[in-house]
């Protein structure tokens, strides 16, 4: 039963990443890519009616998580105190950047919110790259269960670690680097003219960092905690997961400068939940990880009551094929090209 | 009291306070848009969609403040209690997950749809999103008061053999008796906040002779559904909560009410200071035996008072305590008053023309919002020394290793952020209400009488 709930919840954080990648990733390029009024009222259509059905993923997330693994949450909440007030500060400043630019016809009034918006779309991206850095590289948790890391101390990895040293740093820039590009396939996708071609020349000088710091967070990776590889030795099925992150990044570059910008932007939302589910893939059954190993939080350690965790299944169930429901509807509404004229944004 | 303990307190208070000043007008107000929408609906009527369009576009600014004000709260449980989570996670991990699964979900899916899709969808659709808008937000207060209930009545748990709760009893646990009355009494607080506010813009609209057809659909809307929600809000869902408190949290009964010495026909003190030193109420002005009576309906019953308790047990902040329950009730009698003469102005049909009444109408919204700070004040002062009533202290419950400095670093900046919040939202708000329903020039709605009043 907690194996169950590890991968319900490491679906949900990959749908998170996945769709507010996207609105996260188009507010990073927002100030580069679009140039005129209009173009920037394009973007911010492109994503408005969506971005906060998106970003509700991450708190259904956080609430499943609280739920299936009180414990780990319990730690880790409170062991990440600074960074995630500073992301919960982030997520507000972006929200009234998005919601209250519209309201008032004054350009020095919509530079600030564009100004808003796109730096803490920027900020946010770094910090989630971070965060799951953090949870790969492991944490000073003790025998109470709990830790509590300061923003960063000599940004090296030893025994006194940080939020930010060069791992985390490094997936992290890693994470704004896939979410900006993940943020050009949808605006591609979404808009045309000038801004559309943008986006694709956006996304196509993405590619080459996207494809190296892969691979270096890779080698990173291995480098600092060997025993990674574990799962991939003993279920050979994880090799699938590797062989299907690089076919998409292949199709990325093949089917942007085609203009096949739904096959782009496809490939690139599989490219980071497999992204993701190889992390997920090579922790199990660990879900935050340790400095010291004995310390682990695992699936067994930290997970609810198992009656608990049975009732959450008919109802999480339920829930989710409602939610698909409606998100399928929404997005179907707002298909296809954005066009400007009366309406918010 | 620990500085660290003291700081994650105020914290949680802080953000809590200022988030639910939203929550309440969006549950209220996405009932009453629901209302008018029918009615724009039925009668095919024009002014009622408009009338429904203005207060989605207020909706929406409040929604966002909501939503962003909210997301914190989530991360709190953990942040800053992160021991509290340990231990009852396992019960009320349940319902502030099925909150995040089934209503924002559903909320965030459809705000979209409701407030920019008009174009998009028919008539009927619309409505529809609306309701689903209305029925989130509905469901997202049942979930909140849910966990709040097992805190205040914790049902449906085993102690687990490393000493935190887990969930036993599902129905039990989600269907507990206390939220149904705390529920049935906080969303009627919510719908009163939203009548008084619909309220209130149409009394301005009226006092300054402009969009007077729509103020007109505003305060009849609002003054109807403020007289029906201000009764309920004390008869039953008022009386049946403190029924709840009297037999359950006696000692927080006792706090609420200053009554020191328990004693038969104890008086109901409708004014008057808690004096602790002294152990008794200055100044009071009581009613004799009233408190027996509202409590166990008997007018020569005994009721305990803070002296039958032990010390340790007495809610820690008395007099905030006594204060915001006694300003909870004094509002909420007086929001039956002014309802009730509107209404009954209304109904002779001279509500509209009586200014006097108009003005108190317009300078009434802030009162409810007071009334329902001050009543979870009540709720949550009441609670304590508990985080889980009998099982849990508080101060067993914050985050040990986040210290004092690093939970005042971010109480002050949530300060500093809620302070630029409030001006901008109150900045946007203000706007849209100076903008009005409609544009002077498309209204063709306006009443001869009105038209000619602004014609001069």
């Amino acid at each position: 039963m907690p194996t169950l709930w590890f991968w319900i919840i490491a679906a949900m954080i990959a749908t998170y990443v996945v769709l507010d990648g996207f609105d996260l990733g188009a507010g990073a390029i927002y100030l580069l890519a679009a140039k005129t009024h209009d173009e920037r009222r394009r973007i911010l259509r492109a994503i408005g009616p969506v971005w906060d059905g998106n970003e509700v993923w991450l708190l259904a997330a956080g609430g499943t998580l609280y739920f299936a693994f009180p414990k780990l949450y319990a730690a880790s909440f409170s062991g990440f105190y600074l960074p995630l007030m500073m992301v919960l500060w982030l997520l507000m400043l972006r929200a009234i950047g998005i919601e209250f630019r519209a309201h008032i016809e004054h350009s020095v009034w919509q530079d600030f919110f564009d100004v808003v918006f796109s730096v803490s779309s920027i900020l946010l991206a770094i910090f989630f790259g971070a965060a799951l850095g953090n949870v790969v590289r492991g944490v000073p948790l003790d025998a109470s269960g709990y830790f509590f890391e300061p923003l960063w101390t000599n940004f090296k990895l030893d025994a006194d670690v940080g939020i930010l040293d060069w791992y985390t740093v490094l997936i992290g820039v890693m994470a704004l680097v896939t979410l900006s590009a993940h943020g050009s396939y949808y605006v591609a996708l979404k808009t045309d003219a000038d801004l559309g071609r943008r986006a694709r020349g956006f996304a196509l000088l993405c590619w080459p960092l996207q494809f190296f710091l892969t691979f270096t967070a890779l080698v990173a990776t291995y480098f600092i905690r060997p025993t990674i590889m574990a799962n991939y030795r003993n279920h050979s099925i994880g090799i699938l997961i590797p062989i299907i992150v690089v076919s998409c990044l292949a199709v990325m570059l093949w089917a942007n400068p085609k203009g096949k910008e739904r096959l782009a932007f496809i490939a690139s939302s599989l490219y980071i939940a497999f992204m993701l589910a190889g992390a997920a893939f090579a922790l199990y059954p660990v879900v935050l990880s340790a400095r010291e190993h004995q310390y682990d939080l695992t699936i067994y350690n930290s997970a609810a009551g198992s009656h608990g965790l049975r009732v959450g299944l008919v109802w999480w169930t339920l829930s989710a094929i409602l939610a698909a429901a409606y998100f399928v509807f929404v997005y179907w509404k707002f298909r296809g090209k954005v066009q400007l004229g009366e309406g918010h944004y | 009291m620990d500085s660290a303990l003291l700081v994650h307190r105020l914290h949680f208070a802080f953000t809590a306070t200022f988030h639910y000043l939203f929550p309440q007008l969006t549950m209220g107000l996405a009932l009453l848009i629901v209302v008018l929408k029918s009615v724009a609906l039925r009668r095919n009527d024009p002014v009622y969609h408009e009338a429904a369009r203005f207060w989605a576009k207020i909706f929406g600014i409040n929604f966002v403040l909501g939503v962003v004000t909210g997301i914190p709260m989530e991360f709190q449980f953990g942040t800053n209690w992160s021991h509290f989570s340990r231990f009852a996670g396992g019960v009320i991990g349940q319902t502030l997950a099925m909150e995040g699964m089934f209503a924002f979900l559903l909320e965030s899916a459809l705000i979209g749809l409701f407030l920019f899709g008009e174009k998009k969808l028919s008539p009927r659709a619309h409505w529809w999103s609306a309701f689903g808008v209305f029925v989130g937000s509905w469901l997202s207060g049942y979930f909140i008061i849910a966990t709040d209930a097992f805190m205040q009545y914790p049902v449906g748990y085993y102690k687990a053999s490393d000493g935190s709760l887990q969930l036993a009893r599902f129905w039990t646990f989600v269907l507990n008796p206390w939220a149904g009355w705390q529920y049935a009494h906080n969303m009627s607080g919510a719908a009163i906040t939203g009548a008084f506010i619909m309220t209130s813009v149409g009394a301005f609209y009226l006092l300054s002779h402009k969009w007077t057809a729509h103020a007109r659909i505003f305060v009849k809307t609002g003054v109807i559904a403020g007289c029906i929600f201000s009764v309920l809000q004390i008869f039953p869902t008022g009386d049946r909560q403190g029924k709840m408190v009297t037999e359950l949290q006696p000692v927080t009964l006792a706090a609420m009410e200053g009554l020191f010495h328990g004693q038969t026909q104890a008086p109901l003190v409708i004014l008057g200071q808690p004096n602790e030193q002294q152990s008794k109420i200055d100044n009071p002005l009581q009613v004799p035996g009233l408190l027996s009576m509202l409590t166990y309906r008997r007018w020569s019953a005994h009721v305990r008072g803070l002296d039958s308790f032990p010390k340790e047990d007495w809610p820690g902040n008395i007099p905030l305590l006594y204060y915001s329950y006694h300003i909870m009730v004094g509002l909420g009698t007086v929001f039956i008053a002014i309802m009730a003469v509107a209404l009954l102005l209304l109904w002779s049909g001279k509500l509209f023309n009586a200014r006097w009444m108009l003005w108190i109408l317009m300078l009434a919204a802030p009162f409810p919002y007071i009334a329902n700070t001050a009543g979870w004040m009540t709720a949550e002062l009441g609670r304590q020394p508990w985080l889980v009533y009998g099982l849990m202290r508080t101060e067993d419950g914050y985050s040990k290793l986040v210290s004092a400095g690093s939970g005042m670093f971010t109480l002050l900046g949530f300060m500093g952020m809620y302070m630029v919040l409030g001006i901008l939202g109150l900045f946007l708000l203000w706007r849209e209400i100076e903008h009005g329903p409609v544009t002077a020039a498309v209204s063709n709605f306006q009443l001869p009488a009105d038209a000619i009043r602004e014609a001069r």
